[in-house]
Protein backbone atom coordinates (compact mmCIF):
# COMPACT_ATOMS: atom_id res chain seq x y z
CA UNK A 1 0.00 0.00 0.00
CA UNK A 2 3.19 2.16 -0.33
CA UNK A 3 3.12 2.71 -4.50
CA UNK A 4 1.83 5.66 -5.92
CA UNK A 5 -0.53 3.97 -8.08
CA UNK A 6 -2.29 1.61 -5.19
CA UNK A 7 -2.95 4.70 -3.38
CA UNK A 8 -4.63 6.05 -6.62
CA UNK A 9 -6.30 2.49 -6.90
CA UNK A 10 -7.99 2.40 -3.50
CA UNK A 11 -8.50 6.45 -3.23
CA UNK A 12 -10.71 5.70 -6.53
CA UNK A 13 -12.38 2.18 -5.13
CA UNK A 14 -13.39 3.69 -1.87
CA UNK A 15 -14.36 6.91 -4.25
CA UNK A 16 -16.86 4.97 -5.97
CA UNK A 17 -17.99 2.96 -3.61
CA UNK A 18 -19.45 5.80 -1.35
CA UNK A 19 -20.94 7.58 -4.51
CA UNK A 20 -22.91 3.86 -4.83
CA UNK A 21 -23.58 3.90 -1.37
CA UNK A 22 -24.94 7.25 -1.19
CA UNK A 23 -26.75 6.99 -4.32
CA UNK A 24 -28.59 3.98 -3.24
CA UNK A 25 -29.44 5.76 0.50
CA UNK A 26 -30.83 8.65 -1.57
CA UNK A 27 -32.87 5.44 -3.39
CA UNK A 28 -33.81 4.40 -0.23
CA UNK A 29 -34.90 7.39 1.57
CA UNK A 30 -37.76 8.49 -0.55
CA UNK A 31 -38.97 4.99 -1.55
CA UNK A 32 -41.69 5.08 0.58
CA UNK A 33 -43.25 7.99 -0.96
CA UNK A 34 -46.96 7.60 -2.01
CA UNK A 35 -46.73 10.83 -4.40
CA UNK A 36 -50.55 11.49 -3.73
CA UNK A 37 -52.70 14.87 -5.17
CA UNK A 38 -55.62 15.62 -6.45
CA UNK A 39 -56.63 17.53 -9.54
CA UNK A 40 -59.47 19.24 -11.17
CA UNK A 41 -60.15 19.31 -14.69
CA UNK A 42 -63.25 20.32 -16.57
CA UNK A 43 -63.27 21.15 -20.90
CA UNK A 44 -65.38 24.32 -21.43
CA UNK A 45 -65.62 23.75 -25.06
CA UNK A 46 -65.66 20.32 -26.85
CA UNK A 47 -65.66 19.64 -30.42
CA UNK A 48 -65.46 17.28 -32.84
CA UNK A 49 -64.84 16.48 -36.59
CA UNK A 50 -63.62 14.44 -39.34
CA UNK A 51 -60.33 15.51 -41.16
CA UNK A 52 -57.38 13.65 -43.31
CA UNK A 53 -54.88 13.16 -40.66
CA UNK A 54 -52.01 14.11 -42.95
CA UNK A 55 -49.32 12.67 -40.55
CA UNK A 56 -50.77 9.37 -41.97
CA UNK A 57 -51.03 9.61 -45.51
CA UNK A 58 -53.99 11.31 -45.64
CA UNK A 59 -56.35 9.25 -43.77
CA UNK A 60 -59.71 10.53 -43.00
CA UNK A 61 -60.07 10.11 -39.01
CA UNK A 62 -61.89 11.88 -36.22
CA UNK A 63 -60.34 14.56 -34.38
CA UNK A 64 -61.54 15.91 -31.68
CA UNK A 65 -60.59 19.67 -29.75
CA UNK A 66 -61.21 20.25 -26.05
CA UNK A 67 -60.21 22.90 -24.68
CA UNK A 68 -58.83 22.36 -20.70
CA UNK A 69 -59.17 23.87 -17.48
CA UNK A 70 -56.15 22.26 -14.71
CA UNK A 71 -56.31 23.28 -11.28
CA UNK A 72 -53.66 21.52 -9.43
CA UNK A 73 -51.44 22.06 -6.64
CA UNK A 74 -48.06 19.65 -7.27
CA UNK A 75 -45.56 21.38 -5.23
CA UNK A 76 -45.71 18.92 -2.35
CA UNK A 77 -44.40 16.12 -4.62
CA UNK A 78 -41.38 17.68 -4.65
CA UNK A 79 -38.48 16.31 -2.15
CA UNK A 80 -34.95 16.15 -2.51
CA UNK A 81 -34.79 12.99 -4.82
CA UNK A 82 -37.45 14.66 -7.45
CA UNK A 83 -35.60 16.50 -9.90
CA UNK A 84 -38.53 16.63 -12.45
CA UNK A 85 -41.82 16.32 -12.32
CA UNK A 86 -43.60 15.42 -16.22
CA UNK A 87 -46.99 16.44 -15.69
CA UNK A 88 -49.24 14.80 -18.59
CA UNK A 89 -53.46 14.97 -19.40
CA UNK A 90 -54.12 12.09 -21.33
CA UNK A 91 -58.03 10.87 -22.41
CA UNK A 92 -58.33 7.48 -22.83
CA UNK A 93 -61.97 5.84 -24.22
CA UNK A 94 -63.32 2.82 -25.86
CA UNK A 95 -64.29 2.86 -29.50
CA UNK A 96 -65.51 0.08 -31.77
CA UNK A 97 -62.46 -0.11 -33.47
CA UNK A 98 -60.21 -0.42 -30.27
CA UNK A 99 -60.76 -1.43 -27.33
CA UNK A 100 -58.39 0.58 -25.35
CA UNK A 101 -57.26 4.13 -26.65
CA UNK A 102 -55.14 6.61 -24.69
CA UNK A 103 -53.75 9.90 -26.16
CA UNK A 104 -51.57 12.55 -24.56
CA UNK A 105 -53.65 15.90 -25.13
CA UNK A 106 -50.95 18.13 -23.01
CA UNK A 107 -48.04 18.23 -21.19
CA UNK A 108 -45.71 20.32 -18.80
CA UNK A 109 -42.14 19.56 -17.38
CA UNK A 110 -41.71 21.25 -13.94
CA UNK A 111 -38.15 21.14 -12.54
CA UNK A 112 -37.55 21.04 -9.52
CA UNK A 113 -37.38 24.63 -8.51
CA UNK A 114 -40.14 25.82 -10.75
CA UNK A 115 -43.43 26.31 -9.30
CA UNK A 116 -45.99 23.41 -9.58
CA UNK A 117 -48.73 25.21 -9.23
CA UNK A 118 -51.20 24.86 -12.51
CA UNK A 119 -53.63 26.72 -12.74
CA UNK A 120 -55.10 26.92 -16.52
CA UNK A 121 -58.02 28.22 -17.79
CA UNK A 122 -59.51 27.82 -21.16
CA UNK A 123 -55.96 26.33 -21.79
CA UNK A 124 -55.72 24.91 -26.17
CA UNK A 125 -54.16 21.29 -26.19
CA UNK A 126 -50.85 20.96 -27.21
CA UNK A 127 -51.26 17.61 -29.26
CA UNK A 128 -53.96 16.29 -32.10
CA UNK A 129 -56.62 14.88 -30.71
CA UNK A 130 -56.78 12.22 -33.42
CA UNK A 131 -58.78 9.21 -33.17
CA UNK A 132 -57.59 5.73 -34.78
CA UNK A 133 -60.78 5.84 -36.91
CA UNK A 134 -64.42 7.49 -36.03
CA UNK A 135 -64.71 6.41 -32.47
CA UNK A 136 -65.07 10.15 -31.16
CA UNK A 137 -68.16 11.52 -32.42
CA UNK A 138 -70.68 10.62 -29.93
CA UNK A 139 -68.94 8.97 -27.80
CA UNK A 140 -70.35 9.11 -24.22
CA UNK A 141 -67.28 8.10 -21.93
CA UNK A 142 -64.27 10.01 -22.68
CA UNK A 143 -61.83 10.21 -19.21
CA UNK A 144 -59.73 13.03 -18.70
CA UNK A 145 -56.77 12.10 -16.38
CA UNK A 146 -54.25 14.46 -14.54
CA UNK A 147 -50.81 11.98 -14.52
CA UNK A 148 -47.36 13.01 -13.69
CA UNK A 149 -43.86 11.29 -14.19
CA UNK A 150 -41.83 11.66 -10.64
CA UNK A 151 -38.05 11.53 -12.15
CA UNK A 152 -35.81 11.09 -9.46
CA UNK A 153 -32.23 11.84 -8.69
CA UNK A 154 -31.85 8.30 -8.55
CA UNK A 155 -34.67 5.56 -8.29
CA UNK A 156 -37.78 4.37 -8.99
CA UNK A 157 -39.57 5.63 -12.14
CA UNK A 158 -43.09 6.40 -11.31
CA UNK A 159 -46.00 7.61 -13.47
CA UNK A 160 -49.06 8.56 -11.32
CA UNK A 161 -52.78 9.87 -11.57
CA UNK A 162 -53.89 12.41 -9.78
CA UNK A 163 -57.24 12.05 -8.14
CA UNK A 164 -60.26 13.50 -9.85
CA UNK A 165 -60.99 12.44 -13.33
CA UNK A 166 -63.02 14.26 -15.56
CA UNK A 167 -65.61 12.26 -17.96
CA UNK A 168 -66.15 14.40 -21.32
CA UNK A 169 -69.54 13.50 -23.68
CA UNK A 170 -68.50 13.80 -26.73
CA UNK A 171 -70.84 15.91 -29.44
CA UNK A 172 -72.83 13.34 -31.80
CA UNK A 173 -72.63 16.18 -34.68
CA UNK A 174 -69.53 16.84 -36.46
CA UNK A 175 -68.84 20.71 -37.32
CA UNK A 176 -68.07 21.56 -40.65
CA UNK A 177 -65.60 23.31 -42.01
CA UNK A 178 -62.57 25.47 -40.49
CA UNK A 179 -64.42 26.61 -36.93
CA UNK B 1 6.13 4.92 -11.44
CA UNK B 2 5.57 1.06 -11.48
CA UNK B 3 7.25 -0.51 -9.03
CA UNK B 4 10.05 -2.85 -9.10
CA UNK B 5 8.50 -5.41 -6.57
CA UNK B 6 5.22 -6.12 -8.56
CA UNK B 7 7.77 -7.26 -10.88
CA UNK B 8 9.77 -9.90 -8.65
CA UNK B 9 6.56 -10.75 -7.24
CA UNK B 10 5.67 -11.87 -10.88
CA UNK B 11 9.21 -13.92 -11.27
CA UNK B 12 8.11 -15.95 -7.93
CA UNK B 13 4.81 -17.33 -8.68
CA UNK B 14 5.15 -21.14 -9.49
CA UNK B 15 2.74 -22.70 -12.36
CA UNK B 16 0.03 -23.55 -9.54
CA UNK B 17 -0.13 -19.96 -8.89
CA UNK B 18 -0.47 -18.94 -12.30
CA UNK B 19 -3.07 -20.88 -13.24
CA UNK B 20 -4.96 -20.09 -10.02
CA UNK B 21 -4.80 -16.44 -11.23
CA UNK B 22 -6.04 -17.42 -14.49
CA UNK B 23 -8.45 -19.31 -12.71
CA UNK B 24 -9.61 -16.29 -10.72
CA UNK B 25 -10.01 -14.18 -13.78
CA UNK B 26 -12.49 -16.47 -15.54
CA UNK B 27 -14.35 -16.93 -12.10
CA UNK B 28 -14.95 -12.98 -12.21
CA UNK B 29 -15.57 -12.92 -15.79
CA UNK B 30 -18.23 -15.66 -15.83
CA UNK B 31 -19.54 -14.31 -12.34
CA UNK B 32 -20.17 -10.83 -14.39
CA UNK B 33 -21.61 -12.68 -17.06
CA UNK B 34 -24.38 -14.65 -15.19
CA UNK B 35 -25.54 -11.82 -13.41
CA UNK B 36 -26.13 -10.06 -16.96
CA UNK B 37 -27.93 -13.17 -18.39
CA UNK B 38 -29.59 -13.64 -15.02
CA UNK B 39 -31.00 -9.72 -15.54
CA UNK B 40 -32.01 -10.29 -18.50
CA UNK B 41 -34.22 -13.46 -17.73
CA UNK B 42 -35.91 -11.25 -14.59
CA UNK B 43 -36.58 -8.43 -16.59
CA UNK B 44 -37.67 -10.16 -19.58
CA UNK B 45 -35.87 -7.09 -21.47
CA UNK B 46 -32.54 -8.40 -23.86
CA UNK B 47 -30.69 -5.13 -22.28
CA UNK B 48 -32.17 -4.92 -18.93
CA UNK B 49 -29.34 -1.81 -18.63
CA UNK B 50 -29.49 1.15 -21.04
CA UNK B 51 -27.14 4.13 -21.28
CA UNK B 52 -28.96 7.24 -22.72
CA UNK B 53 -27.69 8.01 -25.84
CA UNK B 54 -28.73 11.38 -26.60
CA UNK B 55 -30.14 14.55 -25.42
CA UNK B 56 -33.53 14.18 -26.26
CA UNK B 57 -35.75 14.28 -23.17
CA UNK B 58 -33.63 16.84 -21.69
CA UNK B 59 -33.83 17.54 -18.40
CA UNK B 60 -35.09 14.38 -17.49
CA UNK B 61 -32.26 12.11 -18.77
CA UNK B 62 -29.26 13.50 -20.05
CA UNK B 63 -26.65 11.80 -22.22
CA UNK B 64 -24.65 9.19 -19.90
CA UNK B 65 -27.91 8.33 -17.61
CA UNK B 66 -28.27 5.18 -17.18
CA UNK B 67 -32.21 3.76 -16.98
CA UNK B 68 -33.46 0.10 -15.83
CA UNK B 69 -35.84 -1.47 -18.11
CA UNK B 70 -37.84 -4.63 -17.45
CA UNK B 71 -40.34 -6.03 -20.24
CA UNK B 72 -43.55 -7.49 -18.87
CA UNK B 73 -45.33 -8.00 -21.99
CA UNK B 74 -48.77 -8.96 -19.77
CA UNK B 75 -47.98 -5.07 -18.44
CA UNK B 76 -49.83 -2.98 -21.57
CA UNK B 77 -48.20 -0.35 -23.06
CA UNK B 78 -49.86 3.62 -21.56
CA UNK B 79 -49.00 7.05 -22.37
CA UNK B 80 -46.56 8.59 -20.55
CA UNK B 81 -44.33 5.47 -20.21
CA UNK B 82 -41.07 5.77 -21.26
CA UNK B 83 -39.97 3.22 -23.45
CA UNK B 84 -36.89 1.95 -25.01
CA UNK B 85 -36.94 0.74 -28.86
CA UNK B 86 -35.51 0.16 -32.09
CA UNK B 87 -36.56 1.23 -35.21
CA UNK B 88 -36.26 -1.84 -37.42
CA UNK B 89 -33.27 -1.91 -39.30
CA UNK B 90 -31.29 -0.06 -37.11
CA UNK B 91 -28.60 -0.72 -33.62
CA UNK B 92 -29.29 2.13 -31.70
CA UNK B 93 -31.86 2.10 -28.77
CA UNK B 94 -33.64 4.96 -28.60
CA UNK B 95 -35.55 6.31 -25.37
CA UNK B 96 -38.93 8.02 -25.44
CA UNK B 97 -42.15 8.88 -23.90
CA UNK B 98 -45.25 6.73 -25.36
CA UNK B 99 -47.83 9.83 -26.16
CA UNK B 100 -50.33 7.65 -28.21
CA UNK B 101 -52.04 4.18 -27.35
CA UNK B 102 -54.58 2.60 -29.69
CA UNK B 103 -54.89 -1.68 -28.24
CA UNK B 104 -57.50 -3.50 -29.95
CA UNK B 105 -59.69 -6.22 -28.68
CA UNK B 106 -57.82 -8.88 -29.69
CA UNK B 107 -54.65 -7.70 -27.81
CA UNK B 108 -52.85 -5.87 -30.69
CA UNK B 109 -51.13 -2.82 -29.30
CA UNK B 110 -50.09 0.81 -31.72
CA UNK B 111 -48.91 3.49 -30.34
CA UNK B 112 -46.77 6.37 -30.94
CA UNK B 113 -43.91 8.50 -29.25
CA UNK B 114 -42.34 11.50 -29.19
CA UNK B 115 -39.24 12.73 -26.83
CA UNK B 116 -39.89 15.13 -24.00
CA UNK B 117 -36.97 17.57 -25.21
CA UNK B 118 -38.13 17.35 -29.24
CA UNK B 119 -40.99 19.53 -30.85
CA UNK B 120 -42.54 17.33 -32.70
CA UNK B 121 -43.46 13.52 -32.49
CA UNK B 122 -41.12 10.32 -34.06
CA UNK B 123 -42.96 9.28 -37.04
CA UNK B 124 -39.64 11.43 -38.75
CA UNK B 125 -38.07 8.73 -36.91
CA UNK B 126 -39.54 5.06 -38.00
CA UNK B 127 -38.76 3.44 -41.15
CA UNK B 128 -40.29 4.45 -44.42
CA UNK B 129 -43.58 4.03 -44.35
CA UNK B 130 -44.35 2.95 -40.85
CA UNK B 131 -46.56 5.01 -38.67
CA UNK B 132 -46.58 3.10 -35.26
CA UNK B 133 -44.55 1.25 -32.86
CA UNK B 134 -45.96 -2.16 -31.85
CA UNK B 135 -44.77 -4.35 -29.01
CA UNK B 136 -42.10 -6.45 -30.78
CA UNK B 137 -40.10 -3.08 -31.23
CA UNK B 138 -39.93 -2.49 -27.99
CA UNK B 139 -36.79 -3.50 -25.56
CA UNK B 140 -37.98 -2.43 -22.75
CA UNK B 141 -39.59 0.29 -20.31
CA UNK B 142 -37.85 2.34 -17.70
CA UNK B 143 -38.53 1.82 -14.23
CA UNK B 144 -35.39 2.85 -12.58
CA UNK B 145 -32.74 5.89 -13.25
CA UNK B 146 -29.47 6.25 -12.09
CA UNK B 147 -27.63 9.46 -13.32
CA UNK B 148 -24.02 10.12 -14.79
CA UNK B 149 -22.84 6.41 -14.94
CA UNK B 150 -23.52 5.38 -18.29
CA UNK B 151 -20.80 8.25 -18.88
CA UNK B 152 -18.25 5.39 -18.98
CA UNK B 153 -19.85 3.14 -21.75
CA UNK B 154 -20.50 6.78 -23.91
CA UNK B 155 -16.42 7.64 -23.57
CA UNK B 156 -15.43 3.98 -23.90
CA UNK B 157 -17.39 3.85 -27.59
CA UNK B 158 -16.07 7.61 -28.86
CA UNK B 159 -12.81 6.79 -27.98
CA UNK B 160 -12.16 2.69 -28.45
CA UNK B 161 -8.50 2.99 -28.00
CA UNK B 162 -9.29 3.85 -23.93
CA UNK B 163 -12.02 0.92 -23.90
CA UNK B 164 -8.21 -1.07 -24.61
CA UNK B 165 -6.47 0.27 -22.43
CA UNK B 166 -9.06 0.20 -19.55
CA UNK B 167 -9.56 -3.44 -20.03
CA UNK B 168 -6.00 -4.78 -20.79
CA UNK B 169 -4.81 -2.64 -17.69
CA UNK B 170 -7.87 -4.35 -15.82
CA UNK B 171 -6.41 -7.57 -17.12
CA UNK B 172 -2.57 -7.49 -16.13
CA UNK B 173 -4.01 -6.04 -12.47
CA UNK B 174 -6.26 -9.24 -12.04
CA UNK B 175 -3.52 -11.21 -13.21
CA UNK B 176 -0.93 -10.52 -11.25
CA UNK B 177 -2.11 -9.08 -8.64
CA UNK B 178 -1.28 -11.74 -6.05
CA UNK B 179 -3.04 -12.53 -2.76
CA UNK B 180 -1.16 -11.58 0.09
Amino acid sequence: MNTFLSRLNSLFAMTMTVLAGLTFCCFLSTVHHTHHSIAKLDTPSVLVRQAPDYMIGHEINDLGHMTLNIDADLNHLFNWNVKQLFVYITAHYKTEKNAFNQVVLWDKIIRRGESARLQYSRVNPKYYFWDDGFGLRGNPNVTLALQYNVIPNSGRLLNIYAEGRHVVSMPENYIKGRA
Amino acid sequence: LLDISFLSDLKRMNKRQVFYQFLSFGMIVSSALMIWKGLIVATGSESPVVVVLSGSMEPGFYRGDLLFLTNDLEDPIRAGDIAVFRIKGRDIPIVHRVLQVHERDDGYVKFLTKGDNNAIDDRGLYAPGQLWLEKGDVIGRAKGFVPYIGMVTIVMNDYPKFKYAVLGLLGIFVLLNREA
